[in-house]
């Protein structure tokens, strides 16, 4: 009985993980599946709505900011807010640059945010993080807390899906499209190329720093190692290509299934004896990297492709164009 | 002063030296290739550990084996070339980007699974510096990294200049497409492109180990200041990318002198920070660098 | 006389676009042919298709007799065609005895004679033999660039507009080495914008329009014909009305 309760609440902890990483991915395709903006640096804007998170809700502490004890939804909100507010900053600056440069820039942006987050110990008390932060539904007894958590998770997935789902099919999302495959078009069209850019990488930066005030509190405590480029970035891009950037869908079928391989290769590699089992994360990232040059040689477009919106219904004549694979355009 | 030159400038040109080696990499990269190569830290990275196990087995001072290592680096550069990097000859330059940006984590993957994450040092002892007219102080390792930068970017002169291959890969780093409707062999050239990249990495790697330590992430660290050194020289142009190796490399020691007062003027964890700046300046100001590279 | 190159019903274009829609020509040896036309009428395009530039999906080139359609651009080179590009046609921060070099990559022999011959042909490179061919004037750069194709003394040069983008002066200039180059043995088809020029430095000429052939004679013959000339030799700024032949 006693093992059965154990899956139990590993498959919880799975499915938890599974929507904070797809509310990630969500953030990601905003970014790149509709607007084709590399962003390298999610990690960044991940530990800005993670420490944000943390210093608005826990008790006093004389090693960082604290005090506030904000309610949880209130500093989620700020988290959200206060990526966004960074990515405005990082945007106005960076928008205009080419892909290549977008994501070396947005990479360095991150690497700033994590020497800022090591750094500014009076803040955030260096590397030895922030601890003991208050979690959504932790007064209840378990496992009910850990359930009214999956369901708070999976409640915002849902809503983060409609409502981008509603923005894609909307004018909005259509102009997105436009500038992703033709700028000059557009901008010949009258839109305000750069305004857009701005719009959707602010959206999507206020995503992940969502996903991170989810994990700040899923963890109830986070350290600058938080801004690693490996599970908070790599990971979430693998993500969106196996699933398949510009599908929403995707972002989401993406970041549950990879999560779950990550989470079930390291469950399968604790049983390993121990010289094996120290070696197995280096196999494990090994072959999330492989997943990746896979997928990109043999099925760029992941596993649910983009669905090209329909012409609008009073253009007489026209067809809805062929399923395209995945346009990276620069 | 002589604090100033000994503590501050000396470092920041040594540090020069090993950005300068790696941002050339990246530059030619970057004007033949047409990507911006997110796994060339990682493979100086490679290139390092290469060397030490090569120290380990011969008992030699890692610049004798560097050779060595730089051959074994460039096969393995070459070995990714053609499974990850050749499919997307003719596709859109950011699915190369993505690529190697798995590609980067796949290489250190490798090296953390053969060789662990512990530090190492590649020659062990302290070094005692030489005292030059009473006040300069340099450490003997310094100059030996000096002296072989030169000779590298000698070499790499000579091969740009007075060999045909070298001249083919600047004509293809002017105009791919020009170089295809002249003959050229472009395949040729991206070898030499990749096994040039590979070494100097390699040689940067090696002078980076002597100067401090080994460990697996050491290449990665470099990677926003080499992007930064070759985006400041312009893209494309691998003399530029010298000159923007030694500006941030001695920006970055110089931060954090103390020229107002007491305290230096930028906190010492903060020297990352430097590059970065430099290069979203360049990026925003004049993208095409000092000596003026290609843009697109 | 040897036909060098032959184009049979060609149809090419790029992607879903059909550009040429069974084009055909051909260009002796020794000749000077050029392919004039409105603008779009796929005249680059021609010489692209040759140079395997673009996917042709009906028709066939021949070299010398040689089947040469779909071939890649760097065997197409090796077969004896050389191609001087409108724009972007020479290696700017390579000087120009460098770009020369480049011109004879293909081959192992030492190009230093034929470097000397391209001097003699044109006399103002020599000096500037070290100069970054990026820092040349207009015309100096086309200089280098014809000089880049004829290194290996192709079977023939295909030049895409060459006066384009030259000032009135430079243009008699250009015209007069391709007659030199042309004396000198090379058999030449040139696009041409400014018709008139182009066609008394030709021996025959093509009037591409819409894709398709639509004239063809002899240079006099389409200078003097009134329709060439109202629909070509009056918008490329000469005077309207071409004089009978």
């Amino acid at each position: 009985m006693e093992q059965y309760y154990g899956y139990f609440i590993y498959l919880i902890s799975l499915a938890t993980m599974g929507g904070i990483y797809a509310v990630l991915a969500l953030g990601l395709n905003v970014q790149w599946g509709f607007t084709g903006l590399f962003n390298a640096g999610i990690a960044g804007f991940f530990a800005v709505g993670a420490y944000t998170q943390a210093l608005l809700t826990t008790p006093v502490y004389t090693e960082h900011l604290g005090g506030y004890e904000w309610p949880i939804p209130l500093a989620m909100l700020a988290a959200m807010g206060l990526s966004a507010v960074v990515a405005f900053a990082v945007a106005k600056v960076c928008i205009r640059l080419r892909s290549d440069y977008l994501a070396i820039a947005t990479i360095g942006i991150a690497e700033i945010i994590r020497l800022v987050m090591k750094n500014e110990s009076w803040a955030t008390n260096g590397p030895r993080g922030v601890s003991k932060i208050p979690k959504a539904f932790d007064t209840l007894p378990d496992p009910l807390d850990k359930l009214a958590f999956l369901a708070m998770v999976l409640a915002l997935v849902a809503v983060i899906y409609l409502a981008l789902e509603r923005a894609r099919t909307a004018p909005w999302g259509r102009v997105m499209t436009a500038i992703r495959e033709n700028e000059t078009a557009a901008a010949a069209c009258g839109k305000n190329v750069e305004r857009f850019r701005l719009e959707a990488f602010v959206i999507g930066a206020a995503l992940m720093g969502l996903g991170g005030a989810l994990v700040a509190q899923y963890l109830r405590q986070i350290d600058p190692q938080v801004s690693d480029p490996l599970t908070a970035t790599f990971l979430v891009w693998v993500m969106l290509i196996a699933g398949g950037s510009g599908n929403n869908r995707g972002a989401i079928l993406g970041a549950m299934a990879l999560w779950t391989v990550w989470s079930a290769t390291e469950i399968l590699t604790i049983r390993l004896p121990e010289a094996y089992a120290l070696k197995a994360p280096y196999v494990r990232i090994f072959l999330i990297g492989l997943i990746l040059q896979i997928i990109l040689q043999r099925r760029p477009e992941g596993i649910l492709p983009e669905i090209r919106p329909k012409p609008h219904p009073r253009i007489r004549g026209a067809r809805a164009p062929a399923a395209q694979t995945e346009s990276t355009g620069s | 002063m002589i604090e100033f030159v000994n503590f501050y400038l000396i470092p920041g040109l040594v540090l020069g030296c090993i950005y300068a080696l790696g941002a050339i990499g990246i530059s030619l990269t970057f004007g033949i290739l047409r990507f911006a190569n997110f796994a060339h830290g990682d493979t100086m990275t490679l290139g390092v550990y290469f060397t030490l196990s090569l120290v380990t087995l011969t008992g030699w001072h890692p610049l004798a084996v560097a050779p060595m290592a730089m051959a074994l680096t460039a096969l393995a550069v070459l070995g990714m070339d053609q499974t990850f990097y050749k499919p997307f000859r003719r596709s859109p330059t950011i699915m190369l980007v993505i690529a190697s940006f798995g590609l980067m984590l796949m290489v250190r993957s490798v090296v953390q699974f053969f060789w662990g994450v512990q530090l190492q040092v590649m020659v062990p002892g302290i070094a005692r510096p030489w005292v030059l007219f009473d006040t300069l102080r340099i450490l003997p390792k310094h100059v030996l990294i000096g002296a072989a930068t030169v000779a590298l970017m000698l070499a790499m002169h000579l091969l740009l200049t007075r060999t045909r291959i070298g001249k083919a890969m600047r004509a293809t780093a002017d105009s791919p497409e020009l170089a295809a409707l002249t003959g050229i062999d472009t395949e040729a050239v991206i070898r030499a492109t990749w096994i040039t990249s590979a070494a100097l990495a390699t040689a940067a790697g090696v002078f980076l180990a002597l100067d401090t330590h080994v460990e697996t992430m050491m290449g990665f660290k470099l990677l926003l200041p080499m992007f930064a050194a070759a985006i400041l020289g312009g893209i494309g142009k691998p003399y530029g990318a010298v000159v923007g190796g030694l500006v941030i490399g001695v920006a970055e020691e110089i931060a954090t002198y103390p020229w107002i007062g007491t305290t230096p003027l930028l906190a010492p964890g903060y020297k990352a920070g430097v590059a970065f700046a430099i290069m979203v300046v360049m990026l925003v100001w004049r993208p095409q660098g000092l000596f003026r590279g290609r843009l697109r | 006389m040897s036909r060098v190159l032959e184009l049979e019903g060609i149809t090419a274009g790029y992607g879903e676009t059909q550009i040429l829609h069974g084009v055909s020509l051909h260009v002796d040896a020794g000749e000077i042919v050029v392919i004039i036309g409105p603008n779009g009428a796929g005249k680059s395009t021609a010489m692209k298709a040759v140079f395997g530039l673009l996917a042709i999906s009906a028709g066939t080139i021949r070299l010398t007799g040689e089947e040469i359609t779909d071939m890649p651009p760097q065997q197409v080179v090796r077969k004896g065609v050389a191609y001087v590009p409108q724009v972007g046609n020479v290696f700017v921060s390579l000087s120009v005895e460098e770009n020369l070099e480049m011109g004879a990559y293909v081959s192992n022999d030492d190009p230093g004679p034929r470097i000397e011959e391209i001097y003699k042909l044109f006399p103002p490179l020599r000096d500037k033999r070290r100069q970054p061919a990026g820092a040349l004037s207009g015309g100096q750069r086309q200089m280098v660039a014809m000089g880049r194709a004829l290194m290996l003394h192709p079977k023939i040069l295909l030049l895409d507009e060459p006066t384009a983008g030259l000032s009135p002066k430079y243009r008699g200039e250009i015209f007069e080495m391709i007659r030199a180059i042309n004396r000198a043995g090379a058999t030449i088809l040139m696009v041409e914008q400014n018709a008139r020029m182009a066609l008394e430095v030709a021996d025959r000429g093509y009037v591409l329009v819409d894709g398709e052939n639509r004239y063809e004679g002899t240079g006099r013959e389409l200078i003097g014909d009134a329709e060439v000339a109202r629909m070509f030799l009056g918008a490329s700024g000469n005077p309207p009305g071409g004089r009978a032949a």
